[in-house]
């Protein structure tokens, strides 16, 4: 299902707080079934950039197309082919997690079928069938995490916006973690991920390393290396921050 | 359509499972009426008053009986000292002295007329006003009886007779009259602060991200939330009426069902405020005080508590945007009165506006992308 077709689109995108710049001309793109990992420190405008891409935020220059559709001129019709999973935990706690699935599912128009058939699916596959009428409250962060990217994508979204979704997840959860990202990916899901984690910026298919706004590299992380002569991907961010200040 | 009936579904698991909210929504309104409904009267009682009789004579005394014979008076004490009395309203034993000259008797009969004083704590002017009313009416009453036995010729007949009869809440009773607002006030607290609080605590727990990016559209989401607290509402309104009804013996003399549907147009616009407040606000403590500061406004401008009329000009003219006015008014004329719709057509057209212009307003300023 990977092709060369693009589906997203970003030319020149400014974001502008004030004097402070956030996203400073960014251009890039996107192809279809590729996972994108977006990286860089706290402030380097990752999460600024997500929020604009998903139609949260209204940039202050520049074009963005998304699934094909203008996102400053039509946020809402993309808003149906896309899914967003958040830094903060955003299902409802004081909801069970076939609530959260039923709620989630009927907003985007599923029937009560597809949403019964979406969520056994997606629990069984995390082996938390059990907790089908358990109140996310009491059930830990890291299988919370996984619940809210299944119901990210409850509606086989075509791209799937990830804003760190392993922060504070133990490692073996975020190995299921990314398996998770694997598998939507093999199934035609394009996925856009945000992280601090530099191990898992070498599950990515290509990363876009950012620094104060400004996009620094972009490539495989293969490429990356070899470019930078790093071993890894932790030094190849280390090298590019220096070479920043 | 299907969307709005998922947020409902949603809002009401979220209601039904907060264990604090429910008793706030169905127990505490009723305690308060029932408390508010007996303590908030202006009705005065009990006027404790101390005789100073200089006379001790028949006359004197029978006005004296007067006094303490009538359900407002109580008679604290008896005493021959002006001082002693004036020290009784001091210690607030006493609110009201009534001083006899003496030679009460002698001159009423010789010189055909005599002095009485009547001393009032004033602290409370109001209170001070309606004791002294009571005192002068006792008086005059034993004023027309000595007339008619002095003067029996020209005083059988009173050349006008004075007959006054109190429509709508005949015996004066104050529970009459405030329940009706009462009730209309707590809806409407209860309304406005669950309102309020709603997309607020969204934006504070950080759940509104992830309903910014489903495809819900603004009118599907301020209806979701407005619902589920119209329902509430009513249904305490519904409740509060047959406490009324059937605790307080209050009768509906005007047609309910008009009542409910004023109270249903009404309680669009309390709710349409609130979420108005909830998408201002980013923070639920933030929402709370906005919400407190109108309440309290809307409540002491509302006329529930001093009548509208005798409020400067320039709050009547500013009691146009207050939507407790209306509806205090318009219930009091249902529920006391029996007005029809003719009869409220005007209030009830601008409260309709007001409620479609809340909920046009509260849509445009919930914002989705930021």
């Amino acid at each position: 299902m990977k092709t060369k077709e693009t589906v997203i689109e970003v030319n020149n995108l400014v974001k502008k707080f004030g004097h402070f710049v956030a996203n400073d001309n960014l251009t890039f793109h996107v192809n279809r079934g590729e996972i994108l990992g977006f990286l860089g420190a706290n402030g380097a405008g990752k999460t600024t950039a997500i929020r604009i891409l998903t139609g949260l935020s209204k940039p202050t220059s520049g074009k963005v197309i998304v699934a094909g559709i203008d996102v400053n001129k039509n946020p809402e019709k993309v808003k149906r082919r896309i899914g967003y999973m958040s830094q903060r935990f955003s299902l409802y706690d004081d909801m069970t997690v076939r609530e959260n699935f039923r709620f989630y599912g009927g907003v985007y128009g599923l029937t009560r079928k597809q949403i019964r058939e979406r969520m056994r699916f997606y629990l069984k596959k995390l082996a938390m069938e059990s907790y089908e009428n358990m109140l996310l409250q009491n059930i830990p962060l890291g299988w919370k995490q996984k619940l809210a990217f299944s119901v990210a994508n409850v509606h086989n979204p075509d791209i799937i916006f990830l804003d760190e979704p392993t922060g504070g997840v133990d490692p073996i959860t975020r190995r299921q973690f990314w398996e998770m990202i694997y598998e939507v990916s093999d199934a035609g899901t394009t996925v856009f991920v945000t992280t601090h984690y530099m191990d898992e910026a070498e599950y990515c298919e290509r990363v876009c390393i950012m620094s104060e706004g400004k996009i620094e590299a972009m490539d495989t992380p293969k490429a990356l290396k070899e470019k930078y002569g790093a071993k890894n991907m932790n030094e190849v961010f280390i090298k590019i921050a220096r070479n920043v200040e | 359509m299907r969307t709005v009936l998922y947020i409902l579904q949603k809002e009401f698991i979220q209601i039904f499972r907060d264990k604090s909210i429910l008793p706030i929504i169905f127990l505490i309104p009723f305690i308060q009426l029932v408390v508010l409904s007996y303590t908030a009267t202006f009705e005065i009682k009990n006027v404790r008053f101390i005789l100073v009789d200089h006379d001790h004579s028949s006359e004197s005394r029978k006005l004296a009986d007067k006094f303490s014979g009538s359900a407002f008076f109580t008679e604290v004490g008896k005493t021959d000292s002006y001082r002693q009395a004036i020290q009784a309203i001091q210690k607030d034993k006493a609110d009201q002295i009534i001083i006899i000259e003496p030679d009460f008797e002698k001159n009423l009969v010789n010189e055909k007329r005599a002095k009485i004083q009547v001393v009032t704590n004033a602290i409370n002017g109001s209170a001070a006003s309606l004791m002294n009313a009571y005192a002068l009416s006792l008086i005059s009453d034993f004023n027309k009886e000595i007339m008619v036995k002095q003067f029996p010729m020209h005083f059988k007949e009173m050349p006008i007779k004075l007959n006054s009869s109190f429509w709508y809440n005949p015996e004066l009773n104050y529970v009459t009259y405030m329940v009706p607002g009462i009730l209309v006030l707590l809806v409407t607290i209860i309304g406005m602060f669950l309102s309020s609080m709603n997309i607020v605590k969204e934006k504070e727990k950080g759940t509104n991200e992830q309903l910014n990016v489903t495809p819900i559209r603004k009118l599907e989401f301020i209806a979701g939330k407005l619902i589920p607290f119209w329902i509430i509402a009513m249904i305490d309104l519904l409740i509060g009426l047959l406490l009324a009804r059937f605790w307080f013996g209050i009768m509906i003399i005007g047609n309910p069902f008009l009542l409910l549907f004023v109270a249903g147009i009404y309680l669009v616009l309390v709710l349409g405020l609130g979420l108005f407040i909830s998408t201002l606000t980013n923070t639920m403590q933030q929402a709370m005080f906005i919400s407190w500061f109108f309440l309290v406004i809307f409540i002491l401008m509302s006329g529930l508590f001093t009548p509208i009329e005798s409020m400067p000009m320039w709050a009547q003219k500013l009691d146009a945007i207050n939507p407790l006015a209306y509806f205090i008014k318009i219930n009091r004329m249902i529920m006391l009165k029996g007005s029809g719709f003719v009869d409220i057509q005007k209030d009830f057209l601008i409260l309709t506006a007001y409620a479609v212009g809340m909920i046009i307003f509260s849509t445009m300023r919930y914002r989705k992308t930021t």
